[in-house]
């Protein structure tokens, strides 16, 4: 994603120096977001999700190597060698390889047992879905929820392991994760927290996972949820500084000259932290990308990098959105809440300013909210503007 | 300038809102965005590009 945005975007800041995007995926590019939801709930083909309409790299005079994986980089002679041999030379270098599914230690090698990453993960998760009645997921954070609600809808009965005492709990607070836990107990989904995986067992298929103490949950199916991990293994000996993620500028730059990272594999320096983070969401990999892009082209004079991470998952029929990077020990204030119709807006806040949004259903308020944080407003403006209607600004003349 | 929101594609993700609030607004109960600025001003295109490439369902539209 970050990649294919920083190439497209290499063309609209004027570069027209020839372009090659090499993958080690060999599929069309496609987005992630929807491998948990609607390719796993709703059958949604790889068509579907694909995202550079045929024809794109054609028009805009961009090679694309589909299948083809970088195994090393050699910074000094300006070279990434890929796995069939070949060695690509460059003048400036934008590393996109995103990030893997982690798993547990371990793990037997048996059918039903899955991460769930690529469209290849996800469509053989869901060929195992339309056979399995039990799933049993370990990790209930986002993916492991997006999982969850999709076998629930498809009818399986499923269980969430989670070795906290709530999912989400480091994520969002207790009290926010509580109100998420409500969205799966709503909807069936067992919950079986404060315990870690000790073993997955069975014979030839999965059959139990085993906690720790001792209970054996049954399943028929199992997905890994446990997150994910910068893909740079590749880069030992490069000389690219690695540090959980790509150590980067604000503007994508590594510690190698003509180097630059972009999405989940890099860890940007940003100017609303004022820190370095890796930020493993969709929208952050096209900032990035349009980023990477304006600082290769523009160099110094481009923009710093200063972004409110943004994200949204889709559980149980809600949609549901952060702004902002709360802690979880931030006060929360919920300022909208409809139970029955499952809507809901919290604002976190540290030391009297907002960190953070979070909504059910109400993306039209968390993404008002999200220029808030981006202005650094206080609690007190964003509770102001909370209790204000939103209908006046439709009659508001723009300004820009 | 025109712009327009593929309500058929629309999912209610409000990144459009984000990039030009001036521009769209979402419909909470309707889970979808829709355009309160329908011919905006030339010096705003860099914002609404940023928008058409934000949108994870690609339903935004610009037409000149």
């Amino acid at each position: 994603m970050a990649g294919l945005t920083a190439a497209q975007s290499l063309r609209e800041e004027g570069w027209d120096g020839p372009i090659t995007v090499a993958g080690a995926e060999p599929h069309v590019p496609y987005d992630r977001p929807p491998l948990s939801k609607q390719v796993l709930a709703e059958d949604w083909d790889a068509q579907r999700i694909a995202f550079w309409p045929e024809g794109l790299a054609l028009k805009l005079d961009v090679e694309l190597l589909l299948g083809r994986r970088a195994v090393s980089l050699d910074a000094a002679a300006h070279r990434v060698r890929l796995a069939d041999g070949e060695q690509l030379e460059y003048d400036r270098l934008v590393i996109a390889t995103g990030a893997h599914a982690r798993s547990l230690p371990n793990v037997p090698e048996l059918d039903g047992v899955h991460l769930l990453r690529s469209l290849d993960d996800a469509l053989a998760l869901r060929a195992d879905l339309a056979r399995a009645s039990r799933l049993v997921v370990v990790g209930g954070g986002f993916i492991g929820a997006e999982v969850a609600s999709s076998a629930r809808a498809r009818g399986l009965e499923v269980v969430v392991v989670e070795a906290l005492e709530l999912p989400l709990v480091r994520v969002l607070g207790r009290r926010m994760a509580a109100a998420c836990a409500r969205l799966h107990m709503e909807s069936g989904v067992v919950l079986r927290c404060g315990d870690g995986v000790s073993a997955i067992e069975g014979g030839g298929r999965v059959e139990a996972v085993r906690l720790r103490d001792g209970t054996a949950v049954d399943a028929d199916a199992v997905v890994i949820g446990i997150g994910c991990a910068p893909t740079t293994a590749w880069l030992d000996g490069s000389g690219v500084h690695v540090e959980d993620g790509i150590v980067c500028d604000a503007h994508g730059a590594t510690s190698q000259p003509g180097v630059y990272a972009a999405g989940d594999v890099a860890r940007w320096h940003n100017d609303f932290l004022g820190a370095t983070a890796r930020v493993e969401h969709w929208t952050n990999a096209v900032e990035q990308g349009r980023a990477v892009a304006q600082a290769i082209v523009h160099g110094d004079g481009a923009t710093r990098f200063e972004s409110v991470p943004y994200f949204w998952s889709d559980q149980h029929g809600v949609k549901l959105q952060l702004a902002g990077v709360p802690h979880p020990d931030d006060e929360v204030h919920v300022v909208e809440n409809d139970e029955s119709a499952r809507k809901l807006v919290a604002l976190y806040a540290r030391d009297g300013m907002l960190t953070g949004v979070l909504g059910f259903g109400r993306a039209g308020a968390v993404a008002r909210m999200r220029q808030m944080l981006q202005r650094r407003a206080t609690l007190q403006e964003a509770l102001e503007a909370a209790s204000k209607p939103t209908a006046p600004k439709l009659l508001r003349v723009s300004t820009h | 300038m025109k712009v327009s929101v593929d309500r058929k594609k629309c999912l209610g993700y409000a990144t459009c809102v984000i990039e030009a609030p001036d521009v769209f607004e979402m419909d909470d109960d309707e889970n979808v965005s829709y355009v309160i600025l329908e011919n905006p001003p030339e010096e705003m295109r860099p914002r609404l590009d940023r928008a058409v490439h934000l949108c994870p369902t690609r339903a935004i539209a610009i037409e000149d």
